[in-house]
């Protein structure tokens, strides 16, 4: 099986693809993991990674800078209906819009906005970052197998507000509940990093080989 | 609910962990890789490199560390020390650190903060300040180790840091620093109340107490400590256990 992460120029892709390494060690699959940046790798892909850090608007920037990859995404996740795993802000890119730095658009896969988590507790700060614990939506493929507390590591300072809300998969708690998953059919996506979330992470990794 | 972090910092020079662990069951007592995925496989929520590498032609052994201990800790990384330009970072953030913490650099030129904020994004951009006592309520920022003044009011200067961009700040007592009798809770709080990013408190933590009030009463999303890991007074598990049972949320 091959597993493409498909780098566009943010950040940190490195602990992404020793995340994926490590659960299909531990899942002893024979797992090809590989990092593209050519658009025409997509197709190669048995299951893609949209990994995403920094703002909405300088990663959709950066993916729409790259031609053909537009295309053939939506020919893999719309038309071949593979299996695609959006992380942090690569999970947002998922929606319609994007609202930071002026607002931009998104790949408009699963309907919604990405809008910045609304925060009037000033004990409360922004970014969310550190580790929170989810809720599980409903019964999800991605889900299966995680230990009973369920932190994982989150920093962000928006939120996917999806239009349906049988597209959540997961929320958690940071002053009003707020989506942390995304899931529609052959996409899904999480707010959190499960590349640094320790067991629970690659455990969600394992989950997405054996999707 | 968001829990507080627990955040270990290993001294790096030259590659080795110069102030880290002191177990005598590790085979290479001075190899930050094997002692950072010790803290991590015991709970820590962020492990925190400080390079304390005197000379520039050491910056790719620090890569490599950084890069090796990626590619087995799957907690977030922050590193810092020596970080001067854009370039710095990059590197830093291409060999697998999550964060990257600056001092001096940003000091001198604020305007650092802010390329980096837009190019990296403020998630990654820690500013870290060390802060020394001048005058009733009011703390100075300092460099070279708590020797030179930089002539700033701290809380001046993290409100512009904030402001530039930084995703955090993590404070460090000059004052409490190696004290062990806590933290600077006055300083921290007048950070925590006044800024509406995560504060890191640092420098004095020497008892499961002190890690409380830096929490409770100095308001601070983390705490970062050095010394009472490393000497095995306390383990990671040891001060959540202890934190939990004082209602203090943590991930255990």
């Amino acid at each position: 099986m091959i597993i493409s992460i498909f780098d566009y120029g943010s950040g940190n892709i490195k602990s992404v693809s020793k995340a994926v390494e490590s659960a299909a060690n531990s899942l002893q699959k024979n797992v090809s993991v590989q990092v593209i940046h050519d658009p025409k790798k997509i197709k190669e892909a048995d299951k893609i990674i949209l990994p995403g850090q920094g703002s909405f608007k300088q990663c959709a920037k950066h993916l729409r800078g790259i031609p053909g990859v537009v295309d053939e995404l939506n020919d893999f996740v719309l038309n071949k209906k593979k299996n695609i795993f959006g992380i942090c802000v690569g999970m947002q890119l998922f929606a319609d819009f994007g609202e930071e730095d002026g607002g931009s658009k998104g790949l408009g896969w699963i309907q919604g906005e990405v809008k910045k988590i609304k925060i009037t507790n000033l004990e409360l700060k922004l970014p969310h970052m550190g580790w929170n614990e989810i809720v599980l939506k409903e019964i999800n493929p991605l889900f299966q197998n995680l230990s009973e507390d369920k932190h994982f590591y989150f920093v962000h300072s928006y939120e996917f507000i999806a239009q349906d809300q049988i597209n959540v998969a997961a929320s958690t708690f940071y002053q009003d509940e707020i989506t942390v998953a995304v899931f529609k059919d052959n996409i899904f996506g999480t707010q959190f990093h499960p590349e640094k979330s320790q067991k629970n992470g690659i455990q969600i990794l394992e989950n997405f080989i054996s999707w | 609910m968001l829990k507080k972090r627990i955040i270990p910092c290993l001294d790096v020079k030259n590659g080795r962990v110069v102030k880290g662990i002191n177990f005598v069951n590790l085979v290479d007592a001075g190899n930050p890789v094997e002692q950072a995925k010790i803290y991590s496989d015991g709970g820590a929520d962020e492990i925190c490199f400080l390079d304390i590498t005197a000379s520039n032609e050491n910056r790719d052994i620090l890569l490599d560390t950084v890069q090796k201990t990626a590619e087995q800790c799957f907690v977030p990384l922050t590193v810092g020390g020596g970080v001067r330009s854009i370039q710095d970072i990059r590197n830093l953030l291409m060999a697998g650190a999550d964060k990257v913490s600056i001092n001096t650099a940003a000091i001198k030129n604020p305007d650092l903060i802010k390329e980096a904020a837009l190019q990296f994004g403020s998630q990654c951009i820690v500013v870290a300040i060390d802060a020394k006592h001048v005058a009733s309520n009011k703390w100075g920022v300092f460099t070279h180790g708590g020797r030179e003044s930089a002539e700033l009011d701290v809380l001046e200067f993290a409100l512009l840091a904030e402001n530039n961009g930084a995703g955090e700040i993590l404070l460090t007592s000059m004052d409490k620093d190696g004290t062990k009798s806590g933290y600077d809770l006055q300083l921290t709080k007048s950070m925590t109340n006044s800024l509406k990013i995560p504060v890191v408190a640092s420098g004095g933590v020497g008892t499961l107490e002190h890690i409380k009030d830096g929490i409770v009463k100095g308001g601070a999303s983390a705490v970062l400590a050095a010394s009472i890991f490393h000497f095995g007074e306390f383990s990671i598990s040891q001060v959540k256990e202890y934190l939990n049972s004082e209602n203090v949320p943590v991930r255990i």
